[in-house]
Order: C-alpha cells, then structure tokens, then sequence
C-alpha cells in the first residue's frame, strides 16, 4: 500500500495544514445544522402524513390566515445565516484567500499548470524567479526558462512532485499555458483554479511532514484524470539537503 | 370564428406543424421525454466506466466504434463526450423542455381560461428550432470531430481547442432562439390572455411559476447567447477574447492575438446558467403546489408568500452566479458579496418548503400517485437545497468546489426535486390530455423503485465528495484519495441500472394508457383551477365551450357550509 | 390575426405590441451581453490596443449616425401619415426609411472595407474583433429591420393599412427606433472613446 494511502479514508481526509480545521469546524457546523433541519422537517412531514391522511381525517380545515409561525423558520435560518456569513464565513475566508504571508517569511513556488502536468518552479537561493519565455520550452526545460538571464541560473524545476519544508507557510503562485486547471490538495483544503492569463497566489502550511496528493479539479482534456502529482512536506533540514543537491547537480 | 374551429385539417396540419398550443405541448413532451431517456442512457455508460475503470463495456461495448471505444473500452475523449452531452441534453433538451414547453404551453392557456397562445405561429415554430437544435446536438456524435468534450459548462479555453465544439455552439444557438420565442409567448399570454375575473392574486401558482419562468428565460439567455457567439468566433475566426497572450497548447506557442480573458466566458455561462436552476426549479414547485393543494383538500398555505418568493428567486437569481467562481480567482471582495446574496437566495426558497410542508397539517391527505411524487419532492428538494449551503459557503466550498458533493447537490435539485415532480405532472394531468388515465397500480411500482433508487445514486456522491473526489475523472481510481471510497461507485452503478429498469412501467404505463386506459371525466381529482373546466382532452383550438369567468381563488377546498370538498373557480356559486 | 381578441387583452395593449416590448427587452440583454463584455476587456486586458482616432473614420460614422436618426424621423413620419389616413403619405415615408436603411449600410460597407485595408481586422487585435462583432451583429438587426419594413411597404401599396388598421407600423417603429439607439450606443463606445 502507498504510504500516502493512510491519509484518506470514509470522510474527510487527514487535516495537514494550519487552516484545515477551521474549514472543516465550519463543515461540521453546517451539516450539523443541515441535519437538524432536515430531522425537524421530516418528523413534521412524517407525523402529518400519519396524522391527516383521509382515514384520520376526513375533512380538512378550511383556512386561509397564514399565521406568523409560518415566518419562525425563515427569521430562523436568516439569523443563522447572518451569524454563519459574518462571524465565522468571512474571517476565515480573509484568513486563507488574504493574509498571504510576506514572501521572505515562506516558501515562495510559482507552479505552473499544463495538460497534463504540474510544473514547479523554486526561485533557488536568490529568491529570485528567472525570465522565462514561451518560445524557449521544450522536454529538457519544461518551464522555457532563459538561460541569458543570471536570476535565473539557481531556479530549479521539477514536474509534478513539488518538496516544501515543514514549519514554514508555503506561498504558490498558480498559472496555466493552456487550458484552466485546478490545484487541490485534499488534505490541506485549499483549491485554487490555474487560469492562464492569469497568477493566482495562495498559501498554506503544512503541519505534518509526509506526502500528500494534488489533484486537478477543473476539466483539462482527455487526460485530467490523470493529471495528479505529489507534495512531500520534508523536515527543514532535508528540504535543504534537497535544495543543495539540486544545485550541486546543477554545477558539476 | 366557429367556422375556423371546425375547419377540416390535414394530418400534417393537425399534428405535425399544428398552431394548437395543446399539440405543441404534446410534441414537447413526447420529444423531451426521448430526450431525456437518451440523456440517461449516457449514464448509464459512464457509470460502467466509474464502476470497472477499463474494463470492456459487457453488450453495448462491442456496438460502439473503434475509434470510441476500441475493445469495448471506453475512450478518455469519449467518456468526456458523454458527459458533456448527458448534462446538455438533460438540462437544454430534457427538463426544460418538459417542464415549461409541455406542461406550461398545454396547460398555461387552460389554466387562465385562453384559447390558446398570444402568438401561435411564434409557438409553433420555437417547438421546431428546438426539434433541429436537438437533433444536431445528438447527432454530434456522428458528425466529423464528435461531440463536445469540454464539459455542458464549456469552458475555455479547453472548449475553444477541443474537437466537436463547433457543433454543441451551433445547436445551443437553436435551443436559445426556441427558448427566447417561448418566453416571450409565456409573457404576454399571461399578461393578456387571462379569463375575465382572474386577477393576479387569483392565478393558481403553476401560472405563476410559469410565468416568472418566462421572465427568467428572456434576460438570461441572450447574454449566453452573446457569450456563445463569442466563442463560436474564437473557434472559426481565430479571434481572441477568450484567449490569453502567450498560449502553449500541446507544446505549441500559439499564434493567436491573444488579450482575452478565460474567466469572461465563465461570467457571461454562469449569468444564464444560474437564473437556469430556477427555470428547472419553479415549473415543479408550481406542479407541486397545484397536486398538494388537491391531494390535502385544502387551500396552499401562504399563497401570496409561495408567489412572491417566486418573484423574489427570479430578481435574486440575476445576482448570485459567481458563487459557480469561488476558486477561480474571481476578487476576495466579490466572493463576499457573492457569498452573501447566494445565502439570501436560500430564504425564499425555503419559504416556499414551509408553506407546502405546512399545506399538510389539518388536512385530508389522499395519497394517489400525482401526490406521492409530490410529496417525496419536499424532503428531497429540501436535501437538494440544504446541500447547497456548504456550497455557497466559501470556506466550506473551497473544498467541496468541483468534487462529486456538487454533482450529489445538483442532481438531489434536478432529479429528485424537479424531475420527480414532473413525473408527478404527468400522473395527474395525464386525463386532461388524453381522456383516459394511467393505472395507478404501476404508478406505485414506478414512484417506489425510482426513488428509491435515485437516493442510492446520489446519496453517496456526498460521501465522495467529502472525501474528496473531483467530478469529471475518467478512471477515479488512478488518484490516491479516491480509492477507499470506490466502492460506492459500483453501488450507485447498479442502482443508475435499476432505476432505468424501473422506468419500464412508467413507458409502458404512459403508451398503454393513452390508447387502452381506464375513460375519465372532465375534473376526476374534483380540481379547482380551470383546466378542469374543459372537456378532457380540451376542444381543438379553443379548450373550452364558453369562455370561463372566474369567481374565487384558485384552491378553495373544503369551504365550510358546502357540500362538494371542492368549489372550482369559474363556478358561479 | 383576430381583431376582437386584440380590443379585450387583460392589459389592454394589443399582443402585438406587448410581444414586441418584450422582445425588445431581450434584445436589450443581447447586446447588453457583448458590450459589457467588451467593457471589461477594454478595461481589464493589458492587450488591448485603441487604434489611433484617425484610423477610425469619425467623420463618416457621425454621418452614418445622422443616417440612422433621420431614418428614425421618417419612421416616425410614416406612422403618422396612416395614422392620419394618408397611404400616400406613408408609403412616401416608408421609401424615404428604406432608402436612408440602405444609405447606412452602403456607408458601413465602405468603412468595413476601409478599415480592412488600413490593417484592423477581426483578428487584428482585440478592438478589431469587437468591432467587427457588434457593429456586424448590428448591421443584421437593420437588415432585418429593411425586412420588416418592406413587407409594410408592399401592403400599404395593397392598400392593407388605413387610419384604423396599421398595428404593425407602430411595432416595425418600435423595432426600428431600438436599432436606431443600439447605434447611438455603439458609435461613442467605438469611435469617440
């Protein structure tokens, strides 16, 4: 069996990133209240259909008058509602979608969608991405990076397998050449389409070292289905042993 | 005018290109219903598919072409294909047509006492668009380059550079000009062709429902109709709007413009495509109400309450479709505001359920087979509606976005809400249309297998989806987080199997009845509305023998001090 | 069509007139759909290049503009003139709208093969596709409006219409003065902005 295997089962995946429980409380919070609803609607319908089929009641009550009782449900869900949006909806989605971390504070990865691949791109020591350019992308250099251009002489690529250090937020920034694609990772709840045209940045942070699955969740082609690749989250110390390796194996 | 009614007409005048809104009406159902049985069928391949990822499809895989599905297995592209064309087909060319080309044009007029249409030739002919935009969207599959593969949603810019496009584009300009002469139909009768008396507080709901369906039609589709030509340009012109600079597509720079913008066509989809939820939602809420008021003997609860959230559901639903956008890279600031009025649309909505799970009480319940289907509406439609709050929910929706709880979401909606009650309207009007009704034995087979069986399909696509499992995969199982949910697959397979199996009865059932059934009189459910005030079926051309008046509201049931349980509209006292 | 059901529609206006308002609202949301959606490339895309004014040919499209008024003027004088029971006077203003629907489109053919040659075409850049598009879109809704009104003009020279029965003048009016402000709409988008 895969190691990774274990993280999934019946329900919701393994929760692997700082914000992973506050999505799944609000899950919880929702489908509990969607049952309760559901439960109270269902034991008024079935009591009705028992209690007002004909043999029990051969006449029905002529009436018109709605009374104000109708409304309790919808001020009920509408309070709910209001609470739901406002107190717990929009911290959290500011929370994931705006407090980007500052990118000298995280791990800075501009990954970039194709049919069908995920293709990483590491800024290397400088922290600084190299130019790249269309023209110049072919099987030894998937991202088309220029080689003329100095930044971009530590950069390091890999397709889809994509290393992070454990501890640190993780700050991607997600594009597509061709078609759009979406970046989901199961265990750390976060889904962003990669739009091409288009750079949107996301972050997350993992808090357990391990390897974890990307799918794509948007319609690529013939092969979206196929086009998953793997986030191994590595203790601090291997991720740099890792780094360091790749450009030593750049630099012979 | 009389002699105009009893002029001789030929067959083909008479039942092929007939003026007559009740023909019309029949010709939409009878060919909606193809459809959708074509629709399902698609399916139902799939699901062999999701169930035994790569094995031969047993029987029908040895039909299908190599180029398909060679061996009997089924292709990537062609999986693609069918499900692209199950939802177009489901959506364009099975249930909107079922429920607001049948049962609005056959029995809009009746039930506000019309002859017929405001503009009969107008109805005619969007029957007849609509006839040659489905037999081109079907046919797609055996014209050169396919059928679409892109998904219904059809995004670019998969679906600019995807094979079969062209043609999906061309049959969507159809079925929108159908639906655009439709609404505008729907509109004016219903503004201009109501019996004397029957004022707007005095429409029965199904009325209503049609009416503000008609609305909804009107505004919506145009925009995707600008949004399909744009497309269609980019396909054939090689224009740029929704292409971005610097596309490599298959490791080839593209030589496009480029300057567009992919998430465009997703603005201009998702303005039509939500309003569309409600054009397949209100029609069946209006057949819900109408069997509700009659299976309980009393009037609807909160009539006014029912047809002002129509109203309010027709404005909001202009306002809520980028909630379809979430994790598109749609603005943090709009998906607020998204969020919010995607919350607000859910009052009305479940004001209406209150009002008709409040119908039940005090009541006289009979449960005949129209009343069953509507009945399993209620709580069905309401799993349908609740689920969709984790997804209009942002936190909640990044996860849940594009995995199987949406498909489990929209078809709980669709199927188990709508179509359920479009079976329902077919049970209960089936006497007015041919005289004669369905035997009701095998109603009670039909209702039970298939809802039983429907809720085994889509319940599990909750599970799956909350496990995580993206919609749209060829073989599920090549993902890790997918496999320890699989099983459900083959469940919600056997169960998608059955369900056509138990639409048997039903077919055989609606043929037998129409030629064999039990003769019925005019009103046999002791009705209200008008529909019940002409002979069954309705005279050619002018429904009724003297032009009703309407005296009272449309479902006043068991009015103290009078005999009948039943006091239909248009009688005097 | 029925003349008596017209004189007791619920709301009182003739189906006609009532069917073609509501078109006309679609029609609204027809083209409401491509300008903004060429609003938002204008203002969003960073490659979206305006031609320079010159280029454009502002002085012609302001005279195809006064074009396409004026033919809403005649329009409005044919209705009048049957209102007042002159077939004579509307068949002369029905000619003069036909006349004037043609002029406009003589004149955009002339711009469209103008500007082709000059280098905007409709894969020239994003302005060019747009262009092309909705003034093209637009060029079909006068065609079909010349359709409309030379059907009226063959049966007012039948001698159909008279100062009671001429319901289809006023609803080919109100289809045509809807071209005539979809262009007053296109024309400063296009060429003044």
């Amino acid at each position: 069996m895969n190691p990774a295997q274990s993280n999934y089962g019946w329900g919701l995946p393994v929760a692997a990133s700082t914000y992973a429980d506050k999505i799944d409380r609000s899950l919880l919070i929702l489908h509990a209240a969607m049952a309760a609803i559901f439960v109270l609607w269902a034991v008024y319908m079935a009591y009705c259909l028992v209690r007002y089929r004909k043999e029990n009641s051969p006449k029905a009550v002529y009436s018109h008058k709605s009374t104000l009782a109708s409304y309790t449900p919808d001020v009920l869900i509408f309070i709910f509602e209001v609470w739901l949006i406002f107190i717990v909806g929009v911290p959290i989605w500011a929370h994931i979608r705006e407090e980007l971390p500052a990118p000298e504070d995280a791990t800075v990865i501009r990954v970039v969608a194709e049919q069908f691949a995920w293709l990483a791109h590491y800024p290397g020591p400088d922290g600084k991405f190299g130019r790249m350019a269309p023209s110049l992308v072919d099987y030894a250099n998937p991202l088309g990076l220029d080689p003329q251009d100095p930044d971009a002489g530590d950069d390091v690529a890999s397709v889809n397998e994509i290393r992070v250090p454990l501890g640190r937020p993780v700050l991607v920034t997600l594009t597509a050449r061709d078609v759009i694609h979406s970046f989901f990772v199961p265990e750390f709840r976060t889904k962003q389409d990669a739009v091409p045209g288009m750079e949107n940045s996301i972050w997350f942070e993992p808090v357990m070292a391990g390897r974890f699955e990307i799918g794509c969740a948007q319609l690529c082609g013939l092969g979206h289905y196929r086009m998953r690749g793997d986030i191994f989250v590595l203790p601090e110390d291997e991720y740099a042993a890792w780094m360091a390796g790749e450009q030593a194996g750049r630099r012979p | 005018m009389t002699a105009a009614v009893h002029r001789e007409e030929s067959f083909i005048g008479k039942w092929i290109f007939s003026r007559d809104h009740k023909v019309i009406g029949l010709q939409y159902m009878f060919t909606s219903l193809v459809f959708l049985l074509i629709g399902f069928s698609l399916i139902l391949l799939i699901r062999w598919q999701l169930a035994y990822p790569g094995r031969p499809i047993p029987f029908i895989g040895d039909l299908l072409p190599d180029s398909l599905a060679p061996g009997g297995i089924m292709m990537p592209d062609f999986y693609n294909s069918l499900g692209a064309m199950h939802g177009t087909i489901m959506i364009f060319l099975g249930i909107v047509p079922l429920g607001v080309g049948a049962f609005g044009n056959y029995f809009l007029p009746l039930q506000i006492g019309a002859k017929d249409m405001a503009f009969p030739t107008l109805n005619m002919s969007s029957y007849w668009v609509y006839f040659v935009g489905g037999v081109l969207m079907l046919s797609s599959f055996v014209l050169p380059g396919g059928a679409a593969r892109a998904g219904w949603t059809s995004y670019v810019p998969l679906s600019v550079i995807s094979s079969g496009q062209t043609t999906w584009l061309l049959a969507m300009t159809f079925l929108i000009t159908s639906s655009l002469l439709g609404a505008i139909n729907f509109i004016v009768t219903t503004l201009n062709l109501r019996a004397p008396g029957l004022t707007w507080s005095r429409l029965p709901l199904f009325a209503w429902a049609q009416f503000v369906t008609g609305l909804i039609l009107l505004f919506a589709f145009p925009v995707l109709q600008a949004g399909a030509v744009l497309q269609l340009l980019d396909r054939v012109a090689q224009t740029s709007f929704y292409m971005p600079q610097g596309l490599i597509i298959s490791g080839e720079l593209s030589q496009r413009g480029g300057g567009g913008n992919a998430l465009l066509w997703q603005h201009l989809f998702w303005f039509l495509a939500h309003p569309e939820v409600y054009v397949l939602l209100l029609p069946p809420m209006g057949i819900v109400a109408e069997i509700l008021a009659n299976g309980t003997r009393k009037p609807i609860f909160g009539y006014k309450e029912v047809a002002g959230s129509f109203c309010f559901i027709a404005v909001l639903s202009f306002m809520v479709w980028a909630h379809h956008m979430f994790v598109s890279g749609l603005k943090t600031s709009l998906s607020y505001l998204f969020m919010t009025t995607t919350m607000t649309i859910s009052i009305p909505s479940i004001a209406i359920l209150t009002c008709f799970l409040l119908s039940l009480k005090d009541a006289s319940i009979r449960f005949t087979v129209p009343m069953l289907f509507s009945l399993a509406f209620l709580p069905m439609f309401g799993i349908g509606g609740l689920t969709g709050l984790p997804l209009g929910f942002t936190p909640t929706d990044v996860y849940l976005h594009d995995t199987y709880y949406v498909i489990g979401h929209f078809h709980y909606v669709v199927v188990t809400g709508t179509l359920i009650a479009l079976f329902g309207g077919i049970y209960y009007w089936f006497p007015k249309m041919f005289g004669r009704s369905m035997n009701m034995f095998w109603g009670k087979v039909h209702f039970w297998g298939t809802i039983v069986l429907m809720n085994l399909i889509f319940f599990p696509m909750f599970i799956q989806g909350l496990a995580g499992v993206q919609r749209r995969l060829y073989d599920p199982t090549v993902q890790l987080h997918n496999l320890t949910v699989q099983p459900t697959n083959v469940l919600m397979s056997y169960a998608s199997w059955g369900l056509l199996l138990f639409q048997v009865p039903f077919i055989v059932n609606f043929f037998w009845s129409i030629f064999k059934g039990a003769r019925s009189e005019e009103n046999p459910w002791q009705a209200t509305t008008l529909e019940w005030a002409c002979p069954s079926p309705p005279l050619p051309h002018v429904n009724f023998e003297k032009v009703p008046t309407v005296h009272r509201g449309p479902y006043e049931y068991s009015v103290p001090g009078r005999e009948a349980d039943f006091w239909p509209q248009n009688e005097e006292n | 069509m029925n003349d008596t059901r017209v004189l007791d529609t619920s709301t009182g206006i003739p189906n006609g007139k009532l069917g073609m308002w509501v078109f006309l609202a679609s029609e609204v949301m027809l083209f409401g759909g491509f300008i903004s959606s060429y609003v938002i490339l204008r203002t969003g895309s960073p490659y979206f290049s305006i031609p320079p004014r010159e280029m454009l040919g502002v002085p012609l499209a302001t005279l195809n503009t006064f074009v396409l008024i004026t033919s809403s003027v005649t329009m409005v004088l044919a209705l009048d003139a049957v209102q007042k029971g002159s077939v004579k006077g509307l068949v002369r203003y029905l000619s003069a709208t036909l006349f004037l629907a043609f002029c406009f489109l003589g004149i955009k053919a002339y711009e469209y093969h103008h500007k082709w040659l000059e280098g905007i075409t409709l894969t020239s850049g994003l302005f060019g596709s747009f262009y092309y598009t909705l003034t093209a879109l637009h060029a079909l809704h006068v065609i079909g409006g010349i359709v409309f009104i030379s059907y009226l003009l063959a049966m007012a020279l039948k001698g159909r219409y008279d100062s009671r029965e001429h319901a289809r003048v006023e609803y080919a009016g109100l289809y045509w003065h809807f071209v005539d402000l979809v262009w007053v709409v296109l024309f400063p988008i296009f060429y003044l902005l």
